[in-house]
């Protein structure tokens, strides 16, 4: 029952995750920039573009500029739920791909990293009164169901060990549709509930920022106005009814 | 002299942080409100005259409208992770300590009507992701923040998503113009420019009589035959600049500037009546059909009068519509010369000449002059001059370094892309909203005091009509003297070599507006 339970539910999420995320970056493309809007100094060229969005994305550059201490915390979650989840690849191939077991070590490290970063924000939103003014009860929610995602697991690694060999059976088992027994620990139920839960949140949430960066004119846009001429499909049917 | 100046000054406290950060003042600029527009000048541009009685529905459906035409309101409106970034980077904030004056809660007054009514999580669960009704308090509020921001982009560059509240403000003025609920400043002139040619209203005949007596002027000056041509067909280039240019201090001492480059390199050049206005207003409501209507008459003007290339004299927003929106709406510009940027801007023609040495200054004559550079807003971080990125920043710079002998920038956090608002761009140049103009401007002015405390720095130049207006008002304030404000062409004015003109220095008796020259007894190492 509760292997059919957590199966289903991750079947659901899988499909929330990727359906919602590809309609939001579907929206994203589908709707017309109407004018050329990069924030200059910008990048006159499709190559500095995405060299530009290449340190957006990698680097925080804009945040760096802003304020180091968020970009720190900021920058070190990331990061560290980056190679975190990099390092959960081992629960989904077999044989472990040899690059994932390289990262292995560091992915632990990148688990406290994960924690403490999340930390630093929540503190700098609780503490800060210029953040706590702009933080919603969604915003602290987020945090909190990060948070204990990444307790929960360095929990399981570190204090209450789970069955790992039977929760990869568990998870193949998901993904060739020959279900195996999930192994029945609290602690492994909640950090998977969590994750879920996190699948099925992120596209109806501010979690969309991460595709939304790549569609934000205001990085995105080659600055060459004057050079080429920019017209939204809108605007030009204005052109053949309007005045000119 | 000046050197004591600047260590008495040293002995005087050390000036504030011109970015420090004030405590919150929650409701401080409530109040702020500008004059509504009225009826008439409501329907003159496409908007009704008084607030609709189904002004709820309008407005949404006018939000939603909005989101499905632009991919960046879309982006912006759903991307903030709330991480506070943009908190202290507004001046608006800075000055007042108004919570809602921090960029992301400016957005949120918007992004919270849009979460409740157009997505999943704001429909159903409005209190956790701080989605609300649209009420009349909140129309209200739109009214007046969104009329506390001077759609300057600095909040933008630090976002990393780039989240524009420029954007996010250009939409709520729309939609309150489209409920009927418009600001006076911004509407009534956008339709004197479509009405008569320009922000002032002045008609032909009045603008003739201004140049001609700015001729005089440049005459009684130079004794050069120096022309300011009014809708000369056939004339190579056409002279877009604020209206502001013709009448306003210092903005006319550029206006006599560009007039004397080009009557130097003997270009054929003319003003246009019909389009007698660089700034569109129209980008400040956010409306791209009075925008569009607007460039429009400078492209007729252009095909009028056959001329060859278009030039925009300075202003700040207005070289930001014109270099990245003008080709949009009124392009394509196939009939003028492709040699030139179309449209280019006076800077970038000066700024060519000086590279090619086609020109000559006399650099002492700003001698009593000790200068730092405020890079206005929309120039900075909505627009670019010459071919590289940053050129915006450089080329006003070398422009000042070859006319003026002491040069000194403002501290870097305050400059270039982290430049900060004169405290009236973005339609609140207007006498209602002084009190937030005072208080936006404030960054800046402590900048300007360190500058002045470290280098004696006298002199102000900006490159924007509503900058030069706005210091003008200000500056006297912060102890310094209203024409401590300079426009750029007017240090090249002061400095230019004319062929065949009569020097000032034997010419004592001689005495006429510009006098600032008339201080020149000292030799400058020019």
């Amino acid at each position: 029952m509760l292997t059919i339970t957590y199966a289903l539910l991750f079947y659901l999420a899988t499909l929330v995750l990727i359906v919602g995320v590809a309609h939001r970056i579907w929206q994203f493309a589908r709707t017309p920039a109407p004018l050329k809007i990069p924030t200059a100094p910008a990048p006159v060229t499709q190559g500095g573009v995405v060299l530009r969005l290449l340190r957006e994305a990698v680097l925080f550059e804009s945040l760096f500029k802003a304020n180091k201490w968020i970009w720190l915390f900021g920058w070190v979650f990331h990061f560290g739920l980056l190679l975190v989840l990099l390092r959960h690849l081992r629960y989904f191939t077999d044989p472990v791909w040899s690059w994932v077991v390289l990262i292995q070590p560091f992915g632990v490290y990148a688990g406290f990293a994960m924690v403490v970063g999340l930390a630093g924000l929540w503190a700098r939103r609780l503490l800060v009164p210029r953040i706590r003014y702009i933080s919603g009860p969604s915003d602290h929610l987020m945090l909190a169901l990060l948070l204990a995602i990444g307790l929960s697991g360095l929990g399981m690694k570190y204090v209450f060990p789970t069955d790992i060999v039977a929760l990869k059976a568990f998870v193949l088992g998901l993904m060739y549709f020959d279900w195996q027994p999930l192994p029945p620990d609290p602690i492994l139920l909640l950090h998977l509930g969590l994750v879920a839960l996190l699948m099925i949140v992120f596209p109806i949430s501010k979690l969309v920022h991460a595709p939304g960066l790549f569609f934000s004119p205001g990085r995105n846009q080659v600055d060459n106005p004057r050079e080429r001429r920019h017209l939204a499909p809108w605007a030009a049917k204005l052109e053949t009814g309007g005045r000119s | 002299m000046v050197e004591l100046a600047i260590r008495n000054a040293r002995t005087a406290e050390a000036p504030a942080d011109p970015l420090e950060v004030p405590a919150l003042t929650p409701g401080a600029m409530a109040d702020s409100k500008p004059y509504p527009a009225s009826a008439e000048h409501q329907e003159k541009i496409g908007f009704p005259g008084e607030l609709v009685e189904d002004w709820k529905e309008r407005a949404i459906d006018k939000l939603g409208d909005l989101v499905g035409k632009s991919r960046g309101l879309r982006v912006y409106l759903d991307s903030c992770v709330k991480c506070g970034a943009c908190t202290d980077k507004c001046h608006y904030f800075l000055g007042s300590g108004d919570p809602k004056n921090m960029p992301v809660a400016r957005q949120d007054l918007l992004r919270s009507v849009y979460r409740r009514y157009f997505t999943f999580s704001g429909k159903y669960f409005p209190k956790l992701v701080g989605a609300t009704d649209l009420t009349e308090e909140v129309l209200d509020d739109w009214y007046s923040y969104f009329h506390q921001c001077s759609q300057c982009r600095r909040c933008s560059v630090y976002c990393p998503y780039g989240i524009d509240t420029a954007e996010i403000s250009m939409a709520a003025r729309e939609i309150l113009d489209t409920v009927g609920r418009g600001q006076k400043y911004c509407n009534e002139i956008i339709g004197k420019v479509q009405t008569i040619g320009n922000n002032l209203g002045l008609q032909e005949k009045a603008l003739r009589a201004t140049l001609e007596d700015l001729e005089e002027d440049l005459e009684d000056e130079t004794g050069l035959e120096i022309k300011l041509p009014l809708n000369v067909k056939g004339a190579d280039i056409l002279l877009v600049t604020p209206s502001a240019d013709f009448f306003a201090e210092p903005h006319v001492d550029g206006l006599l500037g560009y007039a004397k480059v080009f009557h130097q390199m003997g270009e054929s050049w003319t003003i246009s009546s019909y389009a007698s206005e660089a700034a569109n207003f129209g980008m400040f409501i956010g409306s791209y059909e009075n925008m569009r209507e607007l460039a429009l008459r400078i492209r007729k003007a252009a095909e009028e009068l056959g001329v060859k290339r278009i030039i925009f004299g300075e202003c700040g927003h207005a070289w930001r519509a014109a270099y990245a929106f003008l080709n949009t709406l009124a392009g394509p510009f196939d009939f003028l010369d492709q040699h030139y940027p179309i449209p280019q801007h006076i800077c970038e023609y000066t700024y060519d000449l000086i590279e090619k040495d086609a020109l000559t200054f006399d650099k002492s004559k700003n001698d009593h002059i000790r200068l730092t550079y405020h890079d206005s807003c929309n120039v900075a971080r909505g627009s670019r001059m010459g071919d590289t990125p940053g050129g915006q920043f450089e080329i006003p710079r070398a422009i000042l370094r070859a006319v003026c002998n002491h040069y000194f920038d403002m501290p870097a956090d305050t400059i270039k892309e982290a430049t900060l608002c004169c405290g009236g761009g973005g339609g609140l140049l207007t006498d209602e909203l002084m009190d937030i103009r005072r208080k936006g401007a404030q960054p800046r002015m402590r900048a300007l005091q360190q500058v002045a405390d470290e280098h004696g720095v006298t002199h102000l130049a900006a490159i924007c009509a509503i900058c030069k207006t706005q210091f003008a008002k200000l500056l006297p304030e912060h102890g310094f003297e209203m024409d401590s404000i300079v426009s750029i062409h007017q240090l090249v004015s002061n400095a230019i070599v004319l062929d065949g003109q009569i020097s000032d220095d034997d010419d004592d008796d001689e005495d006429d507006e510009d006098d600032e020259d008339d201080e020149d007894d000292e030799d400058g190492d020019a």
